[in-house]
């Protein structure tokens, strides 16, 4: 409110600066307890850094780290950035976590990788395979929000969408059916949501709810009557293939990670963009947005709020779409049940995390893709760690980041209520 | 003198209301008509069908003489008709210009929007009227007054002529009310036409040119503000004659009821919003807590009644200090509130009155017996109050959501005055209401002071605070400017302290007190 610091906020900004300080610390202890004490020295860790069999890219040589020191330098890294935050305090919060994490998650790949070989760029490759669906579903939170209507039904409508693609893929032997399919399947979904909760003011979580019920009752059903026991007629389409992008592929890790990848890996990384054009810089961005933050005074100017609702509804809905057709033929080339496993939800994280922004929400869906990837990639190391534990990594850091520990994310004002004209 | 706009018989109906009855108005071009009336009179709802948010059952309106049919803003802005809504219709999130353009967007290759346009637009109406703003602001950072200017420079960019402005000065400090009556002069001298909604009749008298009344969905009359007095005014308002001054005698003011010592308070939010705030009440007189809304007053009243718990501070009430306590234990010692927002914390809205009239002590004899409630007492209790407090209702088991705003708060007045009180808390306790309500709750306010119980008023309306208070304090951002005598204080003064003025420049600019005449003092 003012702008001259008021002593008790002072106060209490001190105290927050002391908790993260010795949060700090102890991070930087438990580094040493779990990772640090174990090794001997001469040890060695081989980080892969080209993607096994790639011949498009120029190879480079493997990074490799001698296990001992690089530990002791994250954590003196950690303790010395926890001190100086008791001592002067840092002003930019995200910077620090950000250093604080990246030292965490660099020291257990480090300890895990010891006496061993891990391929770097190949998990960070999968990393952004792994993010796109959680991206997609991400984008479309985004801007349904934006015009203030939750979707929570995203996870439903990627099993539909997953379902829908390869069954029409296969059938018709051809992806690009399946694709369009997929897309069609979410926008219709997204259309009945946006149906029920614009005109008939049904409650917004409970539409939502009610399309993931639908959604994963309706996909099992269909795959355990049909799909299980016409595999190659109707749940064998095949996947999209890789397209390397001339010349920029053969960037050493750049390369392999984002140049490198199939055709719905691609749009993401392309909507990301244009969505975020489109929001911020052009009168359909500024009418959703005015739509999510203050339907009355858009409706004032003429702009019709259920109009703007609906479209933006139903483009999310094509979105998460095509994300639900990632898994089947963008991935597996087959249908499971609950083959989405939550990633609809996490993609909501994202949106939260990435504080309603598509490159934010993309920015999170990548930390999430991340820690998806890391813990296949433990598994396959024979890290002394149970893989059920290794597995909850991503829903781990989901509900770290919902605990806020990034600063309150501040939704559109007017976002999950309806809109109605007198 | 041309008629730039003509209201022929507007009719139109909610469910269970008549809100305009056959309403007629002319608007002349470059006058500014004052559009005055009650709430309820329907003052807002021929605005909105004007405007295109209703559709009239009947009538006709006709701009530069010719008819045209108005189905939504869009036919209204399409007319050169543009609204100042009386909640500003602005996100606050987005900038100066972003808020001006939306809806009207102009474009750079079809695609992009074309900011800098709109900025440089907003720069040549804000030198052209006078409207001072900056375009890459935020609104959410500009003040009231400037969200204002905001408003009315969105309907100048789309090239309005005729202006209506519903209840403008309702959120504006004294000053930033001669600001706009000076902008509304610029405007006039500009050529355009200017409907000023209100319900407050110095206003009308200050500005307008001519001034129509409205009361109950009908047209009273339409006067010119050299011919009527105030009174006069009033009566077409309300129907009967209103006493429009409070009539108080000295006050005689005892022992402190409530002293409140160094008080720091968060709000929900967690931001500080009262600063180190330290006055007190002293039984039997009316302390007036004065400044415009959003400066830690909500928060100071709710920290007082139990409802926010206070950061640090000392709160002695009388006598006692009171700590880490619970809206029940504030009201056991003798502590009536009547809040802010009637509808959330005053009443339970779905419950008849008679349950609304023992919210505070339903857990006592005679209204419960062990674990049992007694309905015939609760009943009876409830019947008797509403003949006393006046409260007009068919009956006492109607729900209080029923009732008009004035009636409710006379329910919560009735609740609170009936059970023994040592200190009253009134927090706007006059918001929305009307002129014949407010008269009879300032007088309840002052009987209750004389009676010598201690009063903390804290109003947004300085008029009120002038009319009712012995001492006024004035708040801004979390603290307290200045506590002067009421009697001898100047409005310009308060004014300036509201607006966030060091009480030693405000001095230089005008004095401290003045001799207000009884005129005046009229609310």
């Amino acid at each position: 409110m003012t702008t001259e610091t008021l002593p008790q906020n002072k106060k209490a900004s001190n105290q927050r600066q002391m908790i993260t300080g010795i949060v700090l610390l102890a991070i930087g202890l438990l580094m040493f307890v779990l990772f640090a004490r174990g090794t001997q020295p001469g040890q060695e860790a081989k980080f892969g850094m080209n993607l096994s069999n790639n011949a498009e890219t120029i190879p480079i040589p493997d990074l490799i780290l001698p296990v001992q020191p690089s530990l002791y330098a994250l954590i003196a890294i950690t303790i010395f950035l926890g001190g100086w935050q008791l001592a002067r305090g840092i002003r930019s919060t995200g910077l620090l976590i950000g250093i604080v994490a990246f030292s965490f998650v660099a020291a257990f790949l480090i300890w895990a990788t010891k006496d061993q070989s891990f391929n770097l760029v190949g998990m960070l490759s999968s990393s952004l395979v792994r993010a796109t669906p959680i991206a997609l579903a991400a984008l479309c939170g985004v801007i349904s929000e934006r015009a203030a209507v939750v979707n929570i039904g995203i996870e439903g409508t990627m099993l539909l969408a997953a379902e829908a693609a390869v069954v029409f893929a296969t059938v018709t032997n051809n992806l690009w059916v399946g694709l369009l399919t997929a897309i069609l399947t979410g926008g219709l979904i997204a259309a009945i949501h946006a149906i029920l909760v614009i005109r008939f003011r049904v409650d917004q979580i409970v539409s939502g709810v009610a399309i993931n019920i639908f959604g994963t009752g309706t996909t099992s059903f269909l795959s355990s009557r049909f799909l299980e026991k016409n595999i190659d007629a109707l749940n064998n389409s095949g996947t999209f293939q890789i397209i390397p992008l001339p010349l920029l592929s053969k960037i050493p890790i750049i390369g392999p990670i984002f140049f490198q990848n199939n055709i719905i890996v691609y749009l993401m990384i392309i909507l990301v963009v244009i969505i975020h054009i489109l929001l911020f810089y052009t009168p359909w961005g500024l009418r959703t947005r005015a739509v999510g933050e203050h339907p009355k005074a858009a409706d004032t100017l003429g702009i019709n709020v259920y109009f703007m609702r609906y479209v933006n509804v139903i483009i999310g809905g094509m979105i998460a779409g095509l994300g639900g057709a990632y898994f089947t033929i963008g991935s597996v080339g087959r249908f499971d049940q609950d083959m989405t496993a939550g990633k609809g939800f996490i993609g909501l994280a994202a949106m939260i995390f990435g504080k309603w922004n598509p490159i934010g929400a993309f920015s999170s869906s990548l930390i999430f893709g991340f820690a998806d990837s890391l813990q296949v990639k433990m598994q396959i190391l024979g890290v002394n760690i149970p893989s059920e534990f290794l597995q909850m990594a991503p829903y781990i850091v989901t509900i770290i980041v919902l605990t806020g520990i990034v600063g309150r994310a501040i939704p559109p004002a007017a976002d999950g209520t309806p809109y109605e004209k007198q | 003198m041309t008629t730039v706009l003509e209201l022929r018989g507007i009719t139109k109906s909610f469910p269970g209301v008549l809100a305009n009855d056959d309403v007629n108005l002319t608007l002349e071009q470059g006058e500014i008509h004052a559009l005055l009336g009650e709430n309820g009179a329907g003052k807002t709802t021929l605005m909105n069908i004007l405007y295109g948010l209703y559709k009239p059952d009947k009538g006709e309106i006709l701009v530069q003489g010719k008819k045209v049919d108005v189905q939504d803003p869009n036919d209204a802005i399409a007319h050169g008709i543009g609204m100042v809504h009386q909640h500003f219709m602005l996100i606050p999130v987005m900038t100066v210009t972003e808020n001006v353009m939306l809806g009207v967007e102009p474009t750079l290759n079809g695609i992009f929007l074309d900011k800098d346009k709109v900025a440089k637009h907003i720069r040549e109406i804000s030198e052209q009227y006078g409207l001072e703003v900056d375009p890459n602001a935020y609104i959410k950072d500009l003040p009231v007054g400037i969200q204002q200017r905001v408003e009315i420079i969105k309907v100048l960019y789309r090239q309005a002529d005729i202006l209506i402005l519903d209840e403008p000065t309702a959120v504006l400090t004294p000053q930033e009310v001669e600001g706009l009556f000076k902008i509304l002069q610029t405007l006039i001298d500009k050529g355009k036409s200017i409907i000023f909604i209100t319900h407050k009749l110095k206003e009308v008298m200050a500005v307008a040119d001519r001034i129509t009344v409205l009361r109950v969905g009908r047209t009273v009359g339409t006067v010119s503000p050299k011919e009527v007095t105030l009174e006069k005014l009033a009566s077409m308002m309300v129907g009967r004659e209103v006493n429009l001054v409070v009539r108080k005698k000295l006050a005689q003011p005892k022992g402190p009821a409530l002293e409140v010592k160094d008080l720091y308070v968060r709000d929900e939010r967690k931001n500080m919003v009262v600063n180190g705030v330290s006055f007190d009440v002293r039984k039997g007189e009316v302390l007036g807590v004065a400044g415009v809304q959003g400066n830690g007053q909500t928060e100071l009243v709710y920290a007082l009644t139990g409802l926010l718990p206070a950061e640090s501070g000392e709160l002695i009430l009388l006598g006692q200090p009171v700590r880490h306590t619970t809206p029940r234990a504030i009201i056991e010692r003798g502590v009536a509130h009547i809040p802010e927002d009637r509808q959330k914390h005053g009443l339970q809205l779905s419950f008849p009155l008679y349950d609304n009239f023992i919210l505070c002590n339903y857990y006592l004899p005679p209204f419960a017996k062990g674990i049992s409630m007694q309905q015939s007492v609760i009943v009876s209790n409830g019947e008797k109050l509403i003949k006393q407090f006046d409260v007009r209702t068919p009956n006492v088991s109607m729900n209080a959501s029923t009732l008009s705003g004035g009636n409710q708060q006379k329910v919560i007045i009735g609740r609170e005055f009936s059970r023994p009180i040592e200190l009253l808390i009134a927090s706007q306790p006059t918001r929305g209401l009307d002129v014949g309500s407010i008269e009879y709750i300032h007088n309840r306010i002052i009987e209750k002071r004389d009676e010598g119980t201690a009063i903390l008023l804290v109003s947004s309306e300085l008029d009120e605070i002038l009319a009712l208070s012995d001492r006024i304090a004035v708040m801004y951002r979390g603290q307290i400017m200045d506590i002067v005598e009421a009697s001898k204080a100047s409005k310009e003064y308060l004014g300036l302290l509201m607006a966030g003025i060091k009480p030693a420049e405000a001095q230089k600019v005008t004095p401290k007190s003045a001799k207000t005449t009884e005129a005046e003092r009229v609310f």
